[in-house]
């Protein structure tokens, strides 16, 4: 017997390397050829309270973390104790004997490796040890993940070959305690074989390559858990010619500068979570109203002020299409995993560009940290779309017209005042009701060129449609197979394009008796948003700051069916 | 009503000390752009909201870019046109309330960045636009419609602020003086860093300063307003923090930072050089991260 799926736990609290761990169990398995995906959650702190991260290995494509744990390592008590409900039944704790003992469970088994790698004069290798005793329990080749090691360690430099030899040693070292412990999960499967070359990328990275393919060249943030990733990505790869990346002092900075960047005729970004979308929500209606293109990128954390700031939640959605005061409704994007967020993040550029005005891309902090690995993605095929410049033919009379009028780029022709205040075709500040109903008509009616989105619709005869959005994709998609599998009637439904929606996709939601949507909120933001759009959606929450299980989405899904039957 | 577009519906009223830092701004505009050989298109004005960041709409003769933003957030605006666009010319108007207010945060962020970026600070000591409130330029005891018992806040001393946040290059106008003025806006821009030109902007409705800025020699009073002396050592932020330690006024150039300020651009640019680094394509960057 074999299994498709490993999924391993590292519990321990921050500064235990418990991320790093699942972090170097995925590349490793992935460099072995197998789909891999990991999830970590840790406090706002950066030593100490409860951490852990997770990597799924798998001979299938990955759809979500896993909801049950084959092995557990447990580097403390309260680790062992919180995270011991969510192994499976026949799975395995390996568990830190230098710092509790754990007794009356014969699956698990007390490896020292702290101390270990310490005597065997490599003391940074502990993480190792216990990988090479996890692949030993799971079957997993060892020369795979020696081969990793190798590649993850040459960097051509004096020190390569001692750090490759003490690694693999230690490898070695985990793998005898493996079999010294004699206890084994359920074999994994062997790794599948791929036709074209994968890459192993994590979110916040694929975001940024997506809005780079679409020839972004200006990007400014500000720190900001768990968006600074993009920030630090950005310092370090937009680099060349015309390129420009800044650090702002606030938020309120951000959008600011982005609004003179786009004005200046620069493509640009920020990242920021749902505090720094707060503190923009006077600027993003600046760039409404001044007809500014620009993308910000909201990594959704917990709650509301400083909430949880490095857990996982949907709840911005609201804050992202109505960020601030008065009449707006900014373009949503919210990727469902790091493979979509690399074409969600070209889109999001383009869009802007498309319409002249902001876009809120909306990741999550579980899509924006998760490493997978994807077929590369053929950065070619993301369109680079430029807003119309204008030639001076109008002369300054740029907001002139009910739709998307050429755009006058200082140094150009057709110099005008872009207004935060209501204006007329020059730009000229006006308080006449007559050109507030005109100039708010027209910039409503610009959303009209972005109703190109795409959307995914299976089983479309069936009354009841699931519909998720973002990160609860995967788990949705998950309990959706596995429900149709055992013969419910459900039909599936999904898009990147939150607003506007495609239209179609609009139509057919309306048709159908009830929508069921899974959101990680309180509010069941998406749908009450349906709801007024005449769609009769149900939510189905969790605000735990914690992705969705597919078994919990699969009850919710089955619970609020029966209760349509009633 | 501008006399340009007849629908715009905004006026200062008679006597706006904001009516001579429009004529000195479009002065200073003209010159510079005969000097140096540049179409007016390259300039950009950001404003922000109240009486003076109306300017941008009343601009007469050739039309430079403008943009009329949000409240007190002009320079991180400017910020973001300057930094990836420093072939153009920035200028930033904006009062006291819009500057000196809820403006202020960005004052010691944007001196650091010394980005070659002019801001013209117009000081009414009042907030005009909403009518008559106490700005943090408004002197002590003074009853507006939000200090009913006299302004009971020390009145803050923007020369002092700007010296000591920082900014390389200030100097302290009024706006009676149009062509010293003018002359003073273009020489900041000539200036290669960030650089303040402060001016006493009079309101003729909520606080009308002439008489004391101008003083009354027959009456023996004498002028808030008192000219830097040529004595004066430009270079040296302990004379200029002496300058400008009040009660009176200095006006002229109050100090311009030599030697050791370079702006971040510059230095952006010089660390791509040293550092020799390129930009990848996104496909040489996804091709690092195949597994």
């Amino acid at each position: 017997m074999s299994s498709k799926n490993l999924v391993v736990r590292f519990a321990g609290e921050g500064g235990q390397g418990v991320v790093g761990g699942a972090d170097l169990m995925a590349s490793a398995a992935a460099t072995g050829g197998y789909h891999v995906l990991t999830f970590s959650t840790f406090p706002s702190q950066i030593k100490g309270g409860p951490a852990w991260g997770q990597a799924r290995v798998s001979s299938e494509p990955i759809l979500t973390p896993g909801d049950w744990l084959d092995v557990l390592v447990a580097q403390n008590q309260y680790a062992y104790d919180t995270n011991l409900p969510d192994l499976r039944e026949g799975g395995i704790v390996v568990y830190n004997s230098e710092e509790f003992e754990v007794t009356g469970n014969s699956r698990a088994y007390g490896i020292a490796a702290d101390k270990m790698a310490r005597e065997a004069g490599n003391p940074l290798a502990s993480t190792i040890i216990l990988i090479g005793a996890v692949a030993q329990m799971a079957s997993i080749d060892l020369g795979a993940i020696e081969a990793f090691i190798v590649k993850r360690w040459s960097r051509g430099r004096a020190s390569d070959k001692q750090i490759i030899d003490g690694n693999i040693a230690a490898l070695r070292m985990g793998a005898e305690e493996g079999k010294k412990s004699g206890l084994a999960v359920t074999p994994l499967d062997p790794p599948p074989t791929h036709g074209e070359p994968r890459v192993m990328i994590r979110g916040f990275e694929a975001a940024c390559l997506g809005a780079m393919a679409a020839g972004l060249d200006t990007f400014i943030g500000y720190p900001i858990s768990p968006a600074t990733t993009m920030l630090t990505f950005m310092e370090q790869n937009l680099v060349g010619v015309d390129k420009f990346v800044g650090q702002s002092s606030s938020e309120i900075e951000s959008i600011a500068a982005l609004v003179g960047s786009g004005f200046a005729g620069r493509k640009v970004m920020t990242s920021t979570a749902g505090p720094g979308l707060s503190l923009m929500g006077e600027g993003l209606g600046l760039a409404w109203m001044a007809e500014i293109p620009l993308v910000v990128v909201d990594v959704q954390r917990g709650g509301p002020a400083t909430g949880l700031p490095t857990k996982t939640e949907q709840s911005d959605l609201y804050a992202a299409i109505n960020p601030g005061h008065g009449d707006m409704s900014i373009p949503v994007i919210a990727p469902g995993n790091p493979e979509e967020a690399f074409w969600a993040a070209g889109h999001a550029v383009n869009w802007a560009e498309r319409y002249q005005g902001p876009v809120i891309l909306l990741s999550e902090a579980s899509i924006a940290e998760r490493a997978q690995d994807i077929a590369i993605p053929d950065a070619s095929k993301v369109k680079q779309e430029y807003r119309t410049v204008s030639d001076g033919k109008v002369g300054n009379r740029r907001y002139a017209g009910d739709g998307v009028t050429p755009f006058p780029v200082p140094g150009g022709p057709g110099a005008y005042v872009a207004n935060g205040s209501e204006h007329d075709e020059e730009g000229d500040t006006t308080h006449l009701p007559g050109i507030h109903v005109q100039m708010t008509d027209r910039r409503f009616a610009k959303l009209k060129v972005l109703e190109d989105g795409t959307f995914e619709a299976e089983r479309t005869s069936a009354s009841v449609a699931l519909l998720p959005w973002g990160g609860s994709k995967g788990s949705a998609l998950a309990a959706w197979r596995e429900l149709t599998a055992e013969g419910v009637d459900l039909g599936w439904y999904y898009t990147m394009f939150l607003n506007p929606m495609p239209p179609a996709l609009l139509e057919a939601l309306k048709a159908k008796r009830l929508v069921l949507v899974p959101e990680l909120n309180y509010l069941g933001q998406l749908a009450s948003r349906l709801r007024s759009m005449g769609v009769n959606a149900q939510a189905i929450t969790q605000y735990t700051g914690l992705p969705f299980k597919e078994a919990d989405l699969k009850s919710a899904i089955r619970e609020q069916m029966g209760a349509l039957v009633k | 009503m501008s006399k340009r577009n007849a629908l715009y519906d905004f006026k200062w009223c008679p006597g706006c000390g904001d009516f001579g830092v429009k004529v000195a701004i479009e002065q200073a505009l003209a010159k510079r752009a005969v000097e140096k050989q540049e179409s007016i298109e390259k300039t950009v004005i950001i404003a922000g909201i109240g009486c003076s960041g109306n300017l941008v709409h009343l601009q007469e003769g050739p039309q430079p870019f403008a943009l009329h933003g949000i409240h007190g957030r002009a320079l991180p605006i400017a910020y973001g046109v300057k930094g990836p666009r420093p072939d153009l010319n920035v200028l930033t108007v904006g009062g006291d309330g819009d500057m000196l207010s809820i403006g202020a945060e960005h004052i010691g962020p944007q001196a650091r960045r010394n980005l070659n970026i002019t801001t013209i600070v117009m000081d009414n000591g009042i907030y005009g636009l909403t009518k008559g409130q106490a700005s943090p330029t408004t002197n002590v005891d003074v009853v507006t419609s939000t200090t009913r018992y006299g302004k009971l806040d020390d009145k803050l001393n923007p020369l002092m602020a700007y010296l000591g946040l920082g900014v390389g290059y200030v100097v302290s106008e009024l706006s009676s003086r149009v062509k010293p003025l003018g002359e003073a806006i273009k020489d900041a821009m000539d200036y290669p860093g960030f650089s303040v030109v402060h001016v006493q902007s009079p309101c003729t409705t909520y606080n009308d300063t002439y008489a004391l800025l101008k003083g009354d020699e027959k009456k023996g009073i004498e002028p808030l307003a008192f000219p830097i002396p040529d004595t004066h050592d430009v270079t040296s932020v302990h004379a200029a923090m002496d300058l400008v330690k009040g009660p009176r006024i200095p006006i002229g150039l109050v100090y311009r930072r030599e030697g050791e300020s370079v702006p971040a651009d510059v230095r952006l640019r010089d660390a791509k050089v040293r550092t020799k680094v390129e930009q990848k394509s996104v496909d040489a960057l996804l091709r690092e991260m195949v597994i």
